[in-house]
Order: structure tokens, then sequence, then C-alpha cells
């Protein structure tokens, strides 16, 4: 949200997609964020996905609530339509985008505050009708706006800036999401553009409820020692299990892993995503062990990140509801109405 | 026992019979078989259902008025009671008007309760009877009521096969169940027939005044102006009393919206976690170019009204069906009121101010609904449909539904990708020609036409802004759009009455009420024009139609003057010159409590 334009400066050099567009295309307003904030990562590795999945910014719609996080649909993608619904409401705007019109890729930016506390409603419907999103939650721990309150995803033990200890449980979207029946769930580090973009592509062609949790420290009131979400302590703890590459439709495999050590997972528009194992007691088709694997890390204060979890087989909203392939928005009224001579004949019955 | 000696003379299809059940024992089945009757029999009928918030064994009480002149209101008597209800005899005795009839289940004799000297006991030994003929428990409870129905028809000369022919209708794919209930019947017909002096005076008398007429219930009829106007996503939490309206349009799309080859659906439903996000779906949707609606009550309006605000500043179509109960709070869920329409009118925080539609009988559930999804286009705002659970959920007797396929709907002003192409430019809350209506596109559309839709401080080119002159300039253009809407909702109905000074005022559900009140004023050379307004914001018309009378009486269905007081806030007419006439007990208003009040200001010297 923000009312500085960003000046389009396009070099020479700059490397075009398939559809002639060059990375600035996929760019928004300039961040009006603190300096050094995690969410400005997390904004670039978004531009960087959409423009090397050659998807049109116009095909794209993006949507977010309130908070720091929610702020950021404002600064990519500027040539795509944008929501910034109220606060933690986001979910149900995106699922009614959705049902209107199924052709839009929906990318939705949340914070912890917006998903896991006055939207948790919201964020778990989403996830239970697997609304086809990625839905990413840009999780730092505190309420950046109202400067520096406990959100619910802090840990017990963690310390505010000036002092507080947080005693509450806090919620976990990794956890929530796997026990939920999530689809596709991830996470993520605002410090790792290496596998933070093949997780954002990823989970933008998953059809379903795409899930990534992004750690992405606040600067100003949770990056002191003692917090849990600083980047220090994130670097320190952080073990990515599963590395995931995308592999668009049209390229081949090649045969750089070993097998067994990789396995792809075709999406629905034929593309792959190349999961390698870091991990090798991971199993990331298997949600009983990969929740297991995840407890018992988080016990020990790690902090456990990669393609967690991902099932391409469970039907979406769309699914479910058995709508057609083209948006309903744009079905004829003919095929709508039934017209005059089905409302004589219906009168019938309430004689 | 003679009948005729207390009962009133010449009461042919003039008359209303009460129903006095215990909830669960399959007496809704019966009332609504023997009102069926009634109007298949030709004779314009209404119906009320008053009924608890309950599944099983509390008090319930069905209101059938036979009405020859086709008043359509309570009329505020009782004539026969059928108590079924022992809990509630005394009760159910106490209300019957003077020379009315009391039939009641003699198997277990209540003569010290059952005892009034001004009306006419009879006495069926109802579950006597079922006991000894039907052999399973169930039948035996269930069967008491198609019994009384038998009685009835021996009592008030009812078309027997005009109710065989229902009874088949209803049973007819369950032989065993036919048969039970017409044996039922005739028990409790012969029983009248060999015990009282059958028929009443009081009694039916085949007319021909329902050709053309259908009965139905206000939430079925919304939901057919729901298909028909072409709403694709329809979101919703269930809540008394507009679960119906989402059933039915479940029920309706199945049927006329699936695609024969593929089956596929033209229409997505989505069952919400809660109201929050079902007005969220809607909002969602629209903005995609979808018509989509939600239905919902008051406590769920009072959910919505973040998004509500929301929506009127981020200038989003919606469609809402308040279909109003008792409040405050959860208030009575099952009784109903209009006692949303102050918090409808300006839902949620901020200078807000939203289009209400309110119609009096199904056909305008219909024809208001889709009027409600043109407006919402049209004005790019939401517009709530404002029903009540009296109309939402009772059947109505009303003319048959009409389409006109000519109809399109108007999607307002929206740029499709080829206007936007040739546009010089396109900023989304300009407004460019002065009808206070900027013009929309939807995601999709190409690059020239993205914007950013936000509920926070924005310019007239869809910027955001915490510029105060920006800021200013935006809602005051959204009352140069207000202004417009005055002009496109539909007017007010207005029955003029030669030289009356004073008027009446009504909305919604107490039209037929308040009509049948200005007939019997009229006899008593009370004269009274009467307007009911049918939408909000006030046209010329209704501010008009105040300004020709020197009093006026508002007619409203809660306690505190909500129509009153927006004709107060909205118009400049004077609120010295308008009196109250408030009914807010949970039960559908009548004619008796509209006269008597005109009455006794008359008598005050008040309206004179």
């Amino acid at each position: 949200m923000t009312f500085i334009a960003k000046p389009k400066i396009v070099h020479k050099g700059l490397s075009r997609n398939d559809l002639g567009l060059t990375i600035r295309d996929y760019e928004g307003g300039m961040s009006t964020l603190c300096a050094g904030c995690g969410h400005d990562s997390v904004t670039s590795a978004i531009v960087q996905a959409f423009f090397e999945l050659h998807i049109p910014p116009h095909q794209v719609a993006k949507l977010s609530g309130i908070g720091c996080s929610s702020k950021t649909p404002a600064y990519f993608l500027d040539a795509s339509h944008g929501f910034n619904a109220v606060h933690g409401r986001m979910p149900s705007i995106a699922t009614g985008a959705s049902a209107a019109n199924r052709e839009l890729y929906l990318i939705g930016v949340s914070g912890d505050g917006d998903s896991l506390s006055i939207g948790l409603g919201q964020f778990s419907h989403a996830l239970r009708r697997n609304l086809d999103m990625l839905y990413i939650i840009e999780n730092n721990g505190v309420y950046g706006l109202t400067k520096g309150q406990f959100s619910a995803s802090a840990d017990v033990g963690t310390k505010a800036k000036k002092g507080e200890v947080n005693e509450q449980q806090p919620i976990d979207p990794v956890q929530m999401a796997m026990a939920q029946g999530g689809t596709f769930v991830a996470r993520g580090f605002s410090g790792d553009k290496e596998q933070l973009v093949p997780l954002i592509k990823a989970g933008i062609k998953h059809k379903g409820f795409g899930l990534i949790d992004v750690l992405s420290p606040c600067v100003t009131f949770n990056d002191h020692e003692d917090s849990t979400k600083s980047y220090s302590y994130t670097r320190r703890f952080f073990h990515p299990a599963v590395h995931a590459d995308f592999v668009p439709p049209a390229e081949e495999i090649k045969a750089a892993y070993d097998d067994g050590e990789v396995m792809p997972v075709e999406m629905h528009d034929g593309s792959k995503i190349l999961l390698r194992k870091i991990s090798e007691q991971y199993s990331v088709h298997n949600r009983g062990h990969a929740l297991d694997f995840i407890r018992a890390h988080h016990r020990r204060g790690e902090i456990i990140t990669g393609l967690l979890y991902i099932d391409e087989a469970e039907p979406d909203l769309h699914g479910i509801s058995r709508t057609p392939d083209e948006p309903l928005a744009q079905v004829p009224f003919d095929a709508l109405c039934p017209g005059s001579q089905v409302m004589g004949a219906l009168q019938e019955r309430f004689r | 026992m003679s009948t005729k000696s207390r009962i009133n003379a010449d009461r042919i299809n003039d008359f209303v019979i009460r129903l006095a059940n215990v909830n669960g024992t399959g007496s809704a089945s019966a009332n609504s078989l023997l009102m069926k009757t009634i109007f298949r029999m030709g004779i314009p009928v209404m119906g009320k259902n008053f009924f608890p918030s309950n599944i099983q064994g509390l008090p319930t009480w069905y209101e059938i008025r036979v009405t020859r002149d086709r008043h359509l209101a309570r009329s505020g008597e009782i004539d026969i009671m059928i108590a079924m209800n022992a809990e509630t005899y005394q009760q159910d005795l106490a209300s019957l008007s003077p020379g009315g009839v009391f039939l009641y289940d003699s198997t277990w004799p209540r003569h010290s309760v059952v005892n009034r000297q001004d009306v006419t006991i009879l006495g069926v030994p109802l579950a006597k009877m079922c006991n000894e003929h039907f052999s399973n428990a169930r039948a035996r409870i269930l069967m008491k009521n198609m019994a009384y129905v038998g009685a009835l028809a021996s009592l008030l000369e009812l078309d027997r096969e005009v109710i065989e022919d229902a009874v088949h209708r209803t049973f007819a794919t369950k032989q065993a169940l036919l048969q039970a209930n017409m044996d039922a019947i005739e028990l409790g017909a012969n029983y009248a027939s060999e015990h009282f002096d059958c028929p009443l005076p009081t009694r039916v008398e085949r007319m021909n005044a329902t050709d053309g007429k259908i009965m139905i219930d206000g939430n079925t009829a919304s939901a057919l102006g729901c298909l028909f106007a072409g709403a694709t996503v329809g979101a919703w939490y269930p809540i008394t009393p507009s679960t119906s309206l989402m059933d039915a349009f479940k029920a309706f799309c199945e049927r006329y919206r699936v695609d024969r080859e593929s089956g596929t659906r033209n229409y997505c439903i989505v069952q919400a976690e809660d109201e929050l996000s079902a007005i969220g779906i809607v909002l969602g949707a629209t903005w995609n170019g979808a018509r989509a609606f939600t239905p919902t009550s008051g406590p769920g309006l009072s959910l919505m009204s973040e998004f509500i605000g929301y929506a009127y500043f981020a200038e989003l179509p919606a469609v809402l069906f308040d279909v109003q109960r008792v409040g405050p709070s959860t208030g009575m869920p099952t009784r109903t009121q209009q006692a949303d329409i102050l918090s409808a009118a300006y839902a949620s925080h901020g200078d807000t101010r939203h289009v209400l539609l309110f119609p009096a009988n199904p056909n305008e559930c219909f024809e208001l609904s889709v009027a409600a999804f043109d407006l919402a286009d049209r004005l790019q705002t939401p517009v709530m449909v404002m029903l009540d659970l009296d109309i939402g959920m009772n059947d109505w007797m009303c003319d048959d539904l009409q389409w006109d396929d000519s109809y399109r709907p108007d999607r307002g002003k929206v740029l499709s990708a080829e206007e936007l192409e040739s546009a010089e430019s396109f900023h989304r809350y300009l407004d460019v020609d002065g009808d206070g209506i900027p013009y929309r596109t939807y995601p999709g559309v190409g690059r020239k036409g993205a914007y950013f839709v936000r509920g926070s401080g924005h310019n007239k080119y869809g910027g955001y802004t915490e510029d105060a002159d920006e800021y200013q300039e935006v809602v005051d253009r959204l009352v140069r759009k207000w202004e417009t809407a005055a002009t496109l909702v539909p007017e007010p109905v207005i029955q003029r009455r030669k030289s009356a000074e004073w008027g009446i005022v009504s909305v919604g559900s107490c039209d037929y009420a308040v009509a049948e009140a200005v007939e019997v004023l009229a006899r008593e050379g009370i004269r009274l024009s009467y307007m009911r307004v049918k939408a909000f914001p006030f046209s010329e018309a209704v501010t008009g139609f105040l300004h020709q009378h020197k009093r006026i009486f508002v007619v409203e269905q809660n306690r505190d003057a909500q129509l009153k007081s927006l004709l107060t806030l909205e118009t400049d007419y004077p609120k010295e010159r308008m009196e109250s006439i408030l009914h807010y007990s949970g039960l559908p208003i009548d004619r008796r409590c509209v006269v008597e009040a005109i009455e006794a200001s008359v008598a005050r010297g008040e309206a004179a």
C-alpha cells in the first residue's frame, strides 16, 4: 500500500521471458516497509517466481488482509488486480474470486496476526475447501503495525523487545495445515531465496491450497537476542528437509540426481516438482511421519523447512463443486436463466 | 349436542381456525394439507405458523384465515380452536373469540379446564380412536392430526375429494402411509358427523377466487429471483429464518442449472464457516463479475457489518437477503419482526448508507430479488432485500410468478477488454459522467484495467491516499451516487383516498393488515391515504406523500419505530406530525391492532 511509484528502469541487458516481459513487468510500487524487512525479500521472490513461470500479470489476482505483510501486494505485480481485504478475511474474498473466475492465479499474502489470530477461522476453512490459491504467511511472531505485541506464532520463552516473555503456546500454521488435510504445505525463510523461489513456483502451480509459511523477521520489533524469530536464530536453527525444484512442462528432467534421492511429482499442467531429500528419514507423502518429524525437531528448537507435504490428487473447491471449466462469471445468461416456460410449469407445484 | 345455538351465523368463508399443537408430532403436514384443501376449493386463504425454536415437544400454533374478501393478514380474531396440546388448553380457550368453537381431544375429558360459557366446546376422542385403530406407536401420534382434519372436513364441509387428492399426491409412493392417512380422516369425519350437528354455520363453500394464484413462501420466491437473475455464487451460514432460501436455491439449481451432457453445475454454493466469511465470498465473487448473494438474518447481518462498509467504500456489488427475526441478540429466532431496518440502512462504522428493498409478499420477493441484482450491479454497492420471517417462511396466497424473456441483466458500468483498449485511460473511482457511479473492470481483463480494491483511503484514481482533500472528494462523490440511487429504486405503492387529510405509512409484511384496516376505518368514516414504502433511499414520491398529509401514522413491527426514525432522518417532514403504531410481539401483525390504535387516536382528538 504505497503511494510512491517505482521508476521503471529497463536495462538493455535484462532478460525477457517467453512473453517478452522483463522482471520489471512483475514489480509493483516502492515498498514503504522498514529497511531490511524480511517481507521485501519475499516480495522479490514472488516477482521472480511469476517472471520465471511466464505468467501474464493480468491473469493473476493478488490478495491480502491487514498488517505489514498485507501491504506487500502493492509492491509486486502492478499489472494485476489486487484486493486488500479487511483484517483476517482475505480467504473468503479469495474463495469468492475463485468461485467466479477459476482461470485466475490467486496469490494471497498474509501474516501471523492476520492468519493465526483474527483470521484463524477463515484460514482453516480455506484449507478445508482446498481453495486453489497460493497462500503465503509472512511469519515474524509480532504485530508490526501496532508496534511489537506478540502474535499467536510467538514461541514459548521468546522475548519481546521490551523484555516481556511469551508464555502461551504458539500456533504453527504448518502443523495445523498438516493435521487439517492441507494438500501443499511448505516452510521457507525470507533469507533463503534459493529455496523460496522454487517453493513459490510449485505453490502457484499446485491445484489446491498451497501454503507457504515464510519466516520473515521483523527488523524493528523482533530481531533482537532472545527472540526465536530473528535472522540470527532462524539462520542457526533452520533445517531444510526437502529441496523442491520446479520443472516447467516442456523441459525434460535431466538425470543429474541419483534415483531414489529424487522424486518427481507431476502437477496438473504437466509441470513437475523434483523433490530432493535432505533429511533421510523424511517422507513427503506421509502426513503422519512428516508431522512427527516436524514436531520432534520443533521440540529441539529446530525449524524444518522445504516442501513438507504434497498431494496433487485431492479435489479443489471446483472439483468438489463440479463447476464447469469456464469461469462461472462468463457463463452466458441464457444458460443461467430457465426462462418463462419453466416459470409457467413451476407454478403448478405451488397450487 | 347442538352446535348451532352459540355460534355466530353467516360465517361462510370468513373465519379463522387456530390449531394448537405440540411440535415434532407431525401436525405441520396436517395443517398444511388443511390450508391447501381450502385453497384448492377456490377460497382465498392465509396461513401463519407460530413455531418454537425447538425440534420436538414445545407448543406450536398454526393459524388459518379463510377469507372470501382476500384479507390476507391476521384479523386478530380466532373463531375455531383445534386444541391438541393439553399444556396450552387454558391459554387457547382464553384466546378464542366469543361465539367460537373449541375442539379438543376428549380422550381425557377436562371439564374443569375446558370451561367457558360463551363458546362451544366439542370433544373428539382423537387419541382413543387412533389407539384403537392403529397398532404402530408412531402412527398413533401422527394420525391424530389427520383425524382432526377429518373432523373438520365434516364440521366445515370441506370437499373430501380435494382432501383425498392431496393425500394421494403427498403419499403417492408410500402405500401404507396413504391408507393410514385415509383411515384417520375417515375416523375423524365419521365421529364428527355422528356426534355433532354438521356442518357448522361457520364453514366453507366452494368459490372460484384462486385461479391464477399460487401458495408460496417468500424465501422460495426470493430463491427463484436469484435463479432467474443469473446469480451463480451463493454463500451462506445457516440461520433461521433464512435457511430455506438457500435450500430452495440449491434445489432449483440442481433442477435447472446442471448441464445435461457434462453434469457440470453452473453455480457454486459455499456453506461458509460463518457470516463474516459468507459476505466475503460474495464480495470476492462480485469483484470478479459473478452475480452473488447471501441470505441471512439479524445476527448474521451484525457479523457482516464490517465487510458491508468495505463494499460501500470500495464500491462492490452484493445482494443480501435479511430475513428478519425477533431481536435483540439471539432473541426469538422463530418469531417475526422488522427490527433490522436501522441497522441495515446504516450498517458498518463510518459514514455508510445502504440500499434497502422491502417486499410485502412473495410476488415482490421474486421481483425485488431480481431488481436487487440489477441495482447492486448498476450502483456498485450492497443491496439488501428486507424480508421477515412472516414473508419468508409462511405460505402466502399470491399471483402466479411471471417471467419476461426479454429481461437482460443490467451489469452496470463495466469496461470490457475492447472498451479498455480504445479508452484513453481508466481510473477506478473517477466519475466521468456525473451520476456518481465510476466505471469498473474485472480481474483478468488486461494490464490497463488493473487496480487495487481497498477499504483504506483512496483517491478518485484508485490510488492509496491519506490526503484530506482527495479522501473527501471520494466520499462526497458517494453522496452523488446515493442521490442517483434514489431515482433508481422502486417507487412506493400509494393508494390515495379522496380528501383524506391523514396518511398511513407502512412497510413489508404489514401491508395486508394495514390495507384491511384502512378499509375498516373508511367504513367508520375515518379516511386515510396509504403509502407502503418499497425502498430506501426514499424517492421524491415518498417525501411528497408525507407532505400531502397533515398527520402520518407509521405502522411497523418493531419497538423503536425504526421506519419512523428513518423517515425523520432522511426526509424533511416534521416528526411531531408522525405517530407510531407498533407491533412487536413476534407474531405477525393483525388488522385489529391498527384499527384500534387509529380509533384511539381519533378519540383523543389527536388526528381529527
